[in-house]
């Protein structure tokens, strides 16, 4: 049976080249979609990095106090990192930013004091997460009530930095759903396309399954050479496609790591071969023993 | 044998294929069944292959009504009949041994089975020397060979032969009808359809005629009378 498969697919020369070659641009697709969510997920995790929110604190807060609020957001669930600039530092960086402006330099001169107070940057695991970082920072605020209060201002409260989260979380959400959708569609488009290729290759073989089972063939018997013909086409069409991708992420591979930032599509693919190997080579073979299946199906029933 | 019990044929569009037919066939039998076109000869032998379904009545092999088989069991019936069609309906992607094989392997029988069978049944048409030819290599008196062989290697109880000259010329239809006859002497029952008044006036056997999907007559030893 399995050299009969063989037998049909060398015999079946053109109709089994046409079949690979689409089926191999399937298969494409699904690589690239795969390197697209790859790449949409990176870009869109390097634009959420940038969101943050940050606690200045009164230039009387005692540093101790400002720890221990570190501490207690540290342990939040929803906190990623913290990191603590302390007065001293703020200045520091304040003074470089600023080291060619002479005239503000002198201000601070003038000042003797450092004006600035310390500031806690929080990074959140989700950008949705701030609102409830921030709650619970007034909190914190208001139970200190009866002494100073040590927080000057969080800047989530600012009516700009609020709407700039927002809009950063509304938009790596939106963009993440259109490549979901796109990409989905995209998979669908062509596995409807490679399926009803090896069904119109199965429908010059029709008459053939006819004869076949009035000569007395069970469905299995008819089936099983179909089959092997198919995963045969989804193997074949799945090895070209790796290959393929090698050069071709070689090419891309500095050019995508420059432009999205941070991911090169040569290294993940080389890193990730086994799972490409596995999703290309799989879907290759699902996809031609399914098509097949149910593309005899149809015939079998006489 | 083989029992057909009021069996009317009548399509989606009240064309009426057959209208109930009634006869019976005796094992070792060689019935011809005769007709213009559009007769219902080629009707008949469809429902007993569970081709088609017929409308009212029932036919039954070897006391098995056909039409309640389930379709994962038909195959089963279907090897115990060997058919011949008008048109070979040989597998173009097969050689004539491996279409003569295929029938085999499709039976489930041994490989070192097929080795021996196949050359035998391909001598017994006379076709040894082109086991290794395709279909459109071979010319089509040779191709129904191959169709016939095909037919008898798994040893049926019944061979149906649907217009199996049709399409051959007056030397290849007397090849085809002397194996045919010799198949039958060997045991083997023969329903054979065709429209061949030459045929059917030199075989001297039962003759079934069919018009407008009626049995008209039933002759023992008929000739061809239309």
């Amino acid at each position: 049976m399995v050299r009969a498969g063989f037998l049909d697919f060398w015999r079946n020369g053109f109709v089994s080249l046409a079949s690979i070659l689409v089926m191999t641009v399937t298969l494409f697709v699904v690589g690239m979609t795969l390197f697209a969510g790859v790449i949409l997920n990176s870009a869109l995790g390097e634009l959420r990095d940038k969101a943050d929110i940050s606690v200045y604190f009164t230039t009387s807060a005692p540093e101790d106090q400002i720890l221990q609020l570190q501490k207690s957001v540290n342990a939040l669930p929803q906190v990623q990192s913290t990191t603590y600039i302390s007065a001293d530092d703020a200045l520091a960086a304040f003074r470089e930013l600023h080291q060619d402006d002479q005239l503000t330099l002198q201000a601070l001169q003038e000042l003797g004091d450092n004006p600035l107070g310390a500031e806690l940057d929080i990074k959140a695991k989700d950008i949705s997460q701030y609102d409830a970082i921030s709650q619970f920072l007034q909190q914190q605020q208001a139970s200190q009530a009866g002494g100073p209060s040590i927080i000057d201002k969080i800047n989530y409260f600012d009516e700009q930095h609020r709407e700039a989260l927002d809009r950063l979380q509304e938009i790596t959400d939106s963009a993440g759903r259109l490549g979901l959708i796109i990409i989905l569609l995209l998979v669908g488009v062509t596995l409807a396309i490679s399926f009803n290729t090896l069904r119109l290759a199965i429908y010059t073989s029709r008459e053939e399954i006819q004869v076949m089972r009035l000569v007395g063939a069970g469905a299995f018997y008819i089936r099983a050479p179909f089959m092997v013909e198919g995963v045969l086409y989804g193997l074949i069409s799945g090895v070209v496609t790796l290959v393929l991708f090698y050069p071709l992420t070689y090419w891309l591979g500095q050019a995508t790591a420059n432009f999205f930032g941070g991911i090169n599509v040569f290294s993940y693919y080389v890193s990730h071969f086994l799972m490409f190997f596995g999703i290309i080579i799989g879907t290759g073979v699902v996809l031609g023993a399914a098509a097949s299946y149910l593309a005899v199906r149809r015939y079998l029933k006489i | 044998m083989i029992y057909y019990d009021r069996v009317s044929k009548i399509y989606a569009d009240n064309s009426i294929a057959l209208e109930d037919v009634s006869f019976s066939v005796e094992p070792g039998e060689f019935i011809s069944i005769v007709g213009h076109s559009g007769a219902g000869k080629t009707t008949l032998v469809k429902m007993l292959l569970a081709e088609e379904k017929p409308s009212s009545g029932s036919v039954f092999f070897e006391s098995i009504n056909v039409h309640e088989v389930p379709l994962n069991r038909i195959n089963h019936l279907r090897r115990k009949i060997g058919t011949v069609f008008q048109d070979f309906r040989l597998l173009p992607q097969k050689t004539a041994y491996e279409n003569i094989a295929f029938a085999m392997e499709a039976a489930g029988r041994p490989e070192d089975e097929i080795h021996s069978d196949v050359p035998h049944v391909l001598d017994l048409v006379d076709l040894a020397d082109k086991a290794n030819n395709f279909p459109d290599e071979l010319s089509g008196g040779e191709q129904q060979r191959v169709a016939i062989a095909r037919a008898i290697v798994n040893q049926p109880d019944v061979i149906v032969a649907d217009e199996p000259t049709g399409n051959l010329d007056p030397v290849n239809t007397f090849e085809i009808v002397q194996i045919l006859k010799k198949i039958n002497d060997l045991g083997t029952t023969i329903i054979l359809t065709t429209h061949n008044k030459g045929v059917i006036d030199s075989l001297k056997k039962r003759v079934v005629t069919m018009d407008r999907g009626r049995v008209i007559r039933d002759d023992r030893e008929g000739k061809y009378i239309l």
